[in-house]
């Protein structure tokens, strides 16, 4: 396959930046998207030109570390992370533009990398449980229903990648956030934090300068794992209800 | 909690939901209470009479008027001053554009806002024509009828009620449905149901306040 790659690129944070495009030839169908920026990158480097930095780990689609938005579309257009994408997805000419996420509180470092320290701070502030570690506990020491877990289970799937904060036309971390507040909220082991959690990770997610919902859903539609959109709507309740809470104290 | 719910993005959506649910249910009523022209002059300004004298003896005259009135004005203040705050907070989250854009991911979005702002045009609009009479060209006090179907029989009187009427249900159809949401009553079983309800009660109010002036344009009511 021969395409046409139009790649944003920026020195660093400060600098302007631009789209520039270049030419890739002999490019597999089934070679990963990341594989085909590999070859681009490949053809920089032996003409003398920076490479072009993109983020990525374990091209496994379970780290959540690769991002860019192609052609419009937060890890573009099948359902799934970038590194999981594959050119067989594209056709044999195309021109395909690659952008990095777009949020005032994901800024660009360098060419498609940004930072996305901002979910590791609406994290510590209340995704985890206070528990004593050590050797692993009895499985059976806290029965879980089968319906929690499952629940929980399927909003634990978030990799963190922030593929809904780019696909949000208001820059919006509700569905990140409210995916880590349904898979511990649920459990009896997230239970005795269940208000502080919610009330300070959406105080931090505030903080941050993310966007609010419009529940324009485009979050939920473009999550590789399926997070879906009612998972803000059992937030904004959890939310409710411990500022009720709060307020009775 | 007061301040934890107006300096929350979350907070200010549910100020923003509330607030559209109390305007929502007089819409309603108002609805309903139009439709009473199809039945005679006679009968439609008797209702706007009662309309002065409901809670009666116990209230004064026209005090429950003044009272929904009262809540009226609180309920659209707090509705626009909290969609203004969270767009700006909204455009300002988002400050760089793609250069490969999808128009669809902000249709509901921008419909909302465009449609607020023509709505709030309307509002004041719609109380200097037939409330107060300022704008009206043939106001008479205490006739609401005759002062509906001059206002009907005008060109611009109809464009402007019925375009308002359209946006208010643009409105209504994502705002009911995104106000549960942010009440946090929506859930994945009753999503379809939710979506429903709020596409047939924009269609129904919607189809209900332009029936007026449709009724005048043809006719039926004169
Ligand atoms: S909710 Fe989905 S899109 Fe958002 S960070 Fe988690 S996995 Fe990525
Ligand atoms: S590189 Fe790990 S999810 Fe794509």
């Amino acid at each position: 396959m021969k395409l046409t790659l139009r790649v944003w690129r920026q020195k660093n944070a400060d600098a302007e930046g631009a789209m520039a495009t270049y030419e890739v030839d002999g490019i597999s169908p089934d070679m990963s998207f990341l594989e085909m920026l590999d070859v681009l990158n490949e053809q920089l480097i032996l003409s003398g030109e920076d490479p072009v930095a993109f983020d990525h780990d374990c091209r496994e689609g379970i780290c959540g570390a690769c991002s860019l938005v192609i052609n419009g579309e937060a890890h573009g257009p099948e359902r799934t992370t970038t590194c999981q994408l594959h050119m067989r997805s594209f056709k044999d000419g195309d021109t395909i533009d690659i952008e990095p996420w777009r949020a005032a509180a994901f800024p660009v470092v360098k060419d498609l990398v940004v930072d996305r320290s901002a979910f590791d701070r609406i994290i510590q502030a209340g995704g985890y449980i206070t528990a004593p570690t050590g050797s692993a506990p009895e499985a059976h020491a806290t029965p879980v229903p089968k319906a929690d877990a499952d629940y929980a289970f399927e909003h634990a799937e978030c990799i963190g990648c922030g593929a809904c904060v780019a696909a949000c036309p208001n820059g919006a971390a509700m569905l990140f956030t409210s995916a880590k507040i349904n898979h511990l909220n649920v459990l009896p082991q997230g239970a005795p934090e269940r208000e502080t959690r919610v009330l300070n990770m959406v105080a931090q997610m505030d903080e941050e300068g993310f966007g609010g919902c419009t529940l324009t859903g485009e979050c939920a539609t473009a999550c590789p794992k399926g997070i879906p959109l009612t998972s803000i709507t059992n937030m904004n309740k959890e939310w409710l209800r411990a500022t009720r809470k709060a307020a009775k104290r | 909690m007061v301040r934890t719910i107006w300096g929350s993005t979350v907070g200010k959506k549910t100020v923003m939901a509330v607030s559209g649910l109390i305007m929502l249910l007089y819409l309603v009523v108002h609805m309903l209470g139009n439709l009473k022209i199809f039945f005679g002059a006679g009968e439609f300004n008797h209702y706007a009479h009662w309309l002065r004298t409901i809670g009666e003896p116990f209230m004064h005259y026209e005090w429950t008027l003044w009272l929904v009135r009262v809540v009226l004005v609180l309920a659209v203040v707090a509705h626009a001053v909290s969609a203004y705050q969270l767009s700006r907070r909204d455009i300002k989250a988002r400050p760089q554009k793609y250069v490969h854009s999808k128009p669809r991911a902000s249709y509901a979005t921008r419909t909302m806002r465009w449609g607020g702002v023509i709505l709030g045009l309307f509002i004041l609009w719609h109380l200097l024509d037939l409330t107060t009479g300022t704008v009206h060209t043939d106001f008479q006090p205490g006739r609401p009828y005759q002062n509906v179907v001059a206002t009907f029989s005008t060109w611009y009187g109809n464009v402007i009620y019925i375009v308002a009427m359209l946006a208010l249900g643009l409105h209504i159809r994502h705002g009911l449905w995104s106000a549960a949401q942010t009440l946090g009553v929506g859930s994945r079983a009753r999503d379809r149901a939710l979506k429903a309800a709020a596409n047939v009660l924009a269609l129904l109010l919607t189809a209900g306040f332009i029936a007026v002036p449709v009724g005048v344009m043809t006719g039926v009511v004169s």
